[in-house]
């Protein structure tokens, strides 16, 4: 009988990191942005596959990295948030909660599989200021292994995330119109695609959660709209 | 709320039924009939084919055997951005589909990413209406009209349900409840299929008169405690409702025509 090489759990995380970090950087970048009249989505995306989805009144969803993962955990997000607004009260899907179940599913396949997930997705609450306590929007972003952090402002998934970041830090400021969120995420989306200089806008995929918007605040912006809103 | 459950499919009521069946309304396991006089039933709806689209209109009372049980019921409720439900029969269950209904057709569209068809909704709805059959053989009773705004075929379309979930499209108009024989004929003598939002509206506002003006259990227009009935007109922009005032200046003018 042969004896199974010894590897230390500490190796195998490791090695299960350095995997889904390498799928993850393979894809392209997706970016979220708040601005005046609530949370803009944005994501380099030539096809019709959708990488922002809606999750439910005022929540959605961005992934980045294999598609058949994140999209199903799209969907699985769209049951839970479903389910729970049946059973309570449409007021009671929330953000947070969303996050955390993602964060612990993801967490479960990064430590039980052998493969671990080679996505990392963004959970977006516009705030609705005519309830108490709901008033704030809500960016939280889940890594592979089912790391959570909570962000203000903007937050940016995929291979150029920290590159991103620091962009965005020195560019970003508070009550931003559409137009100048949509230009500013151009410009950090063709930063991330490094050497393409200009990304097209029928390659771009932007989802708006606009605050004002009566019930389902999700809204896709379509290509017309958006080369007015970029004057290009 | 269990997450990433088994069920894979985009119907929310599937959904329900494989994964959480201690959510669903659970009406057919009743043992015994319940008397209807018991609980609250809605009354008198319709829906009649306009040139922009369809109008569905319903009145506000809901009875419990001879007694008022509310004087300002809802029983048309918009499902998506263009189609609606109009309820009568046993109102709990039937504003329970209503509710079900709107969560399946926005559930799909998320999953799916596309509406359904209107056929699609209509066919859905069916199914919903057939699974209350145990429920509606011992009195709990929901027969829903379903109308909207085909966006592919460019024209409202209307279909009336039986309780065994038997769907019929009508070609212009449909009233269902205890009123609805007396609104239907009002809209047999006064209906057009191509006349403008202010006319349908008035023949609307006409048809739930003459049902309340014959059946007890419809609520017409209560000028003293200022309740007006819901009319809806769903077109190719969408869902809008005639405000009371509107209704409530047609509903005098056409009382000063009968004086």
């Amino acid at each position: 009988m042969s004896m199974p090489f010894y590897v230390s759990p500490e190796q195998v995380m490791q090695d299960k990191a350095e995997y889904a970090r390498k799928g993850i950087s393979r894809g392209k970048s997706s970016v979220t942005l708040e601005f005046a009249d609530g949370v803009l989505l944005m994501a380099e995306n030539p096809s019709s596959l959708s990488k922002i989805g809606e999750i439910y009144d005022r929540i959605a969803f961005a992934g980045v990295g294999k598609f058949s993962e994140f999209d199903q955990l799209r969907k699985v997000g769209v049951r839970y948030a479903d389910t729970k607004g049946y059973a309570y009260s449409r007021d009671d899907v929330r953000a947070k909660a969303l996050a955390n179940a993602y964060s612990q599913a993801m967490g479960d396949v990064f430590t039980r599989e052998l493969k671990p997930l080679e996505v990392e997705v963004i959970v977006v609450e516009v705030g609705d200021l005519t309830l108490a306590g709901h008033e704030k929007n809500k960016i939280y972003r889940i890594q592979f292994d089912g790391s959570i952090s909570d962000h203000e402002h903007y937050c940016v998934i995929g291979g150029a995330a920290e590159e991103l970041d620091n962009m965005l830090q020195s560019e970003y400021r508070e009550g931003l119109s559409l137009g100048e969120a949509l230009q500013l995420g151009r410009r950090a989306l063709e930063k991330a695609a490094q050497g393409s200089t200009r990304v097209a806008p029928e390659n771009l995929e932007i989802c708006l959660l606009e605050r004002d918007r009566p019930g389902r605040k999700f809204h896709r912006l379509s290509t017309d709209n958006l080369r007015e809103y970029l004057g290009a | 709320m269990r997450f990433g459950a088994s069920y894979q499919g985009s119907s929310f009521n599937e959904l329900l039924a494989q994964d959480h069946s201690h959510l669903r309304p659970d009406f057919p396991r009743l043992e015994a009939a319940l008397d209807p006089s018991r609980i609250p039933h809605g009354t008198t709806v319709l829906s009649f084919k306009y040139a922009d689209g369809v109008i569905v209109a319903g009145d506000r009372l809901a009875t419990e055997g001879h007694r008022v049980a509310s004087r300002d019921i809802e029983k048309v409720f918009p499902t998506d951005s263009h189609s609606l439900i109009a309820i009568a029969g046993a109102a709990g269950p039937a504003i329970e589909m209503a509710r079900l209904m709107r969560i399946e057709l926005e559930h799909y569209e998320k999953i799916e990413g596309e509406l359904l068809e209107i056929e699609g909704k209509a066919n859905k709805l069916s199914q919903m209406v057939r699974q209350n059959l145990p429920a509606a053989m011992q009195g709990l009773v929901v027969v829903p009209l379903f109308a909207g705004y085909d966006l592919r075929r460019s024209q409202g379309r209307l279909w009336k349900f039986d309780i065994t979930g038997g769907r019929y499209e009508e070609t212009e108009y449909e009233a269902t409840g205890s009123g609805g024989l007396f609104a239907g004929e009002s809209l047999k003598k006064s209906h057009r299929s191509d006349c403008n939002r202010d006319d349908g509206l008035r023949i609307a506002v006409q048809a739930l008169t003459d049902a309340s003006d014959e059946d007890r259990a419809t609520g017409g227009v209560d000028l003293n405690r200022g309740i007006y009935p819901v009319i809806c007109f769903c077109s190719e922009s969408g869902i809008s409702r005639a405000s009371d005032d509107e209704i409530e200046g047609i509903f005098r003018s056409i009382m000063g025509d009968a004086r």
